[in-house]
Order: structure tokens, then C-alpha cells, then sequence
């Protein structure tokens, strides 16, 4: 799976399934079950029909609203790079 | 030759992105993994439905009583049992925007998917944990020396059919 055709173009795995999505939804949009299984599905259907290495398959989804504007601003959105444990929350420190 | 896109779709280039805000930054410029030759490609030896399916994901997934990842080229990883609850997944990454993946870990994790994908018989089953990391890691060498045969190991150990790859 892939939400950015140029990375995985270079990196070239054997099979792709292509999700033109804002990166962080690989998998499709939160709490969108039936389209989570639809992607996976796709994706992992490409065991069984790519005949050759290195075939990108764009699937058909499209985000319900337009981003790629925002997307292509350029601007530093990474947070600081810690070296301790980063928790979601926290109550999750082990 | 490399693949293009379909034109229609506009992609955006994260790779020309990367190396615009770099150089803005000041910075030298990232060098992305490029793999000219094909992959090695197997075919497979039984149908979808039979198969045994792992999933490795990069999205910075943890399970509640897992140590989170740290964002400084963090080259652990994760065993994340597949018949873990959803609500026990958290995530810990740097470089993308996690708020939807807080919400429901599925978009960077389909366990539920594939979860669904067992039960109604497209895939025969499932590795008895998926493998998670924290992919921003800078160092390719750090990751081809480090990362890359630990998980060699495991997915050995695992013997599924198929691996399903989730980056973000």
C-alpha cells in the first residue's frame, strides 16, 4: 500500500496499490470500515493478478475534500526528534 | 524506467517537497532510497483465501504496555498480537500528521480489514502478530543493518504467504 506514488516509484517493490490520500490514511479514512476493506482487498488482490515487478495500481478512492493545496505548502510540520519514548498518552508509560 | 503516474491525478511529489523545504531549511539535500532493477518477485503457490497473511506497518503503532517509539532514528520494533483490541493501539511518529490515526489506528493499521478479510474467507488467516515501527528513520544504513534483517528474522519465524507493507 502507498499514498505516495514518487517514494514508491523509487523505491520500486514488486506490487503497489496506489491511495491518493493525505499521508497518515495508507490504509483509508478513520472509522470507514467497508472502505479500509475495499483498499486492503485491492491491494492484497495484486498477489494474484500482477504478472511483474514494479506495477503501481492506483485505486479509485478519492478524498472527500480538496487537500493537496495545503499539502504542497512548504513548511516544516516535523515535530522536535526526541530519543526517550514518545507516548500517545501519558497514562501509556509502561 | 521509472513508472508515472496517471496524469489525471495530480500526485503530489513528496520526493521534490522534501528537497524544496531541505533547501529552504538550509539543509543538505535527503538522499531517498532509489531501486533502478526490479524487485525479486514471487509468485504465489496458493490462492488468497489459503493464504497466511503478515502485515509490517511504519506508522509508529504501539500497543498500551509497549514502550512507545522514540523519533530520533528509533530502529526498534513491535510485535502487535492481530487479535488485539483497537482501543489498546496508539501511535508515535514525528513526521506525519497523527490525528486520524488517533482516532482510528485502522488508517495506518488495517487489522480491522483484515481482520474482516478472515472472516469472510478473501484471506485465509493471519500471522499471530504484525510488526510496527516508527519509519522515520534517516538512516538508510541504520535501517538495512539494523531494522531490515530483524525483521528478515521474524517473517522467517512468522512463515505467512504474503507480507502486506503499510507505509505512511
Amino acid at each position: 500500500m502507498t499514498s505516495s506514488w514518487v517514494i514508491t516509484a523509487s523505491a520500486n517493490p514488486p506490487r503497489a496499490a496506489y491511495l491518493d490520500y493525505p499521508l497518515g490514511h495508507t490504509a483509508g479514512r478513520p472509522n470507514e470500515l467497508e472502505e479500509q476493506i475495499e483498499i486492503a482487498t485491492a491491494a492484497l488482490g495484486l498477489i494474484e493478478s500482477a504478472t511483474e515487478p514494479g506495477q503501481i495500481m492506483p485505486l479509485p478512492h478519492r478524498w472527500p475534500t480538496e487537500w493537496k493545496t495545503k499539502a504542497r505548502e512548504l513548511s516544516d510540520k516535523r515535530t522536535e526528534r526526541h530519543d526517550t519514548p514518545q507516548y500517545e498518552r501519558p497514562t501509556d508509560a509502561a | 524506467m521509472p513508472l508515472q503516474p496517471p496524469a489525471e491525478r495530480d500526485v503530489v511529489d513528496h520526493i521534490q517537497q522534501t528537497r524544496d523545504s531541505y533547501a529552504q531549511l538550509g539543509y543538505d539535500s535527503y538522499r531517498w532510497a532509489h531501486e533502478p532493477d526490479p524487485a525479486p518477485f514471487a509468485k504465489p503457490t496458493k490462492p488468497l483465501s489459503e493464504s497466511n497473511v503478515a502485515l509490517i506497518a511504519s506508522g509508529g503503532v504501539y500497543q498500551v504496555g509497549q514502550v512507545a517509539f522514540h523519533h530520533k532514528d528509533d530502529t526498534s520494533y513491535r510485535r502487535i498480537p492481530t487479535n488485539v483490541a483497537v482501543a489498546d493501539l496508539r501511535t508515535s511518529h514525528f513526521a506525519y500528521d497523527m490525528t486520524n490515526a488517533r482516532v482510528d489506528p485502522n488508517v495506518v493499521f488495517p487489522i480491522d480489514a483484515l481482520r474482516n478479510m478472515v472472516d469472510s474467507g478473501t484471506i485465509g488467516s493471519l500471522t499471530p502478530h504484525a510488526l510496527t515501527f516508527m519509519g522515520g528513520i534517516y538512516s538508510q544504513r541504520r535501517l538495512k543493518e539494523e531494522l531490515i534483517p530483524a525483521f528478515a528474522e521474524e517473517i522467517q519465524a512468522l512463515d505467512p504467504d504474503v507480507v502486506l507493507l503499510v507505509p505512511v
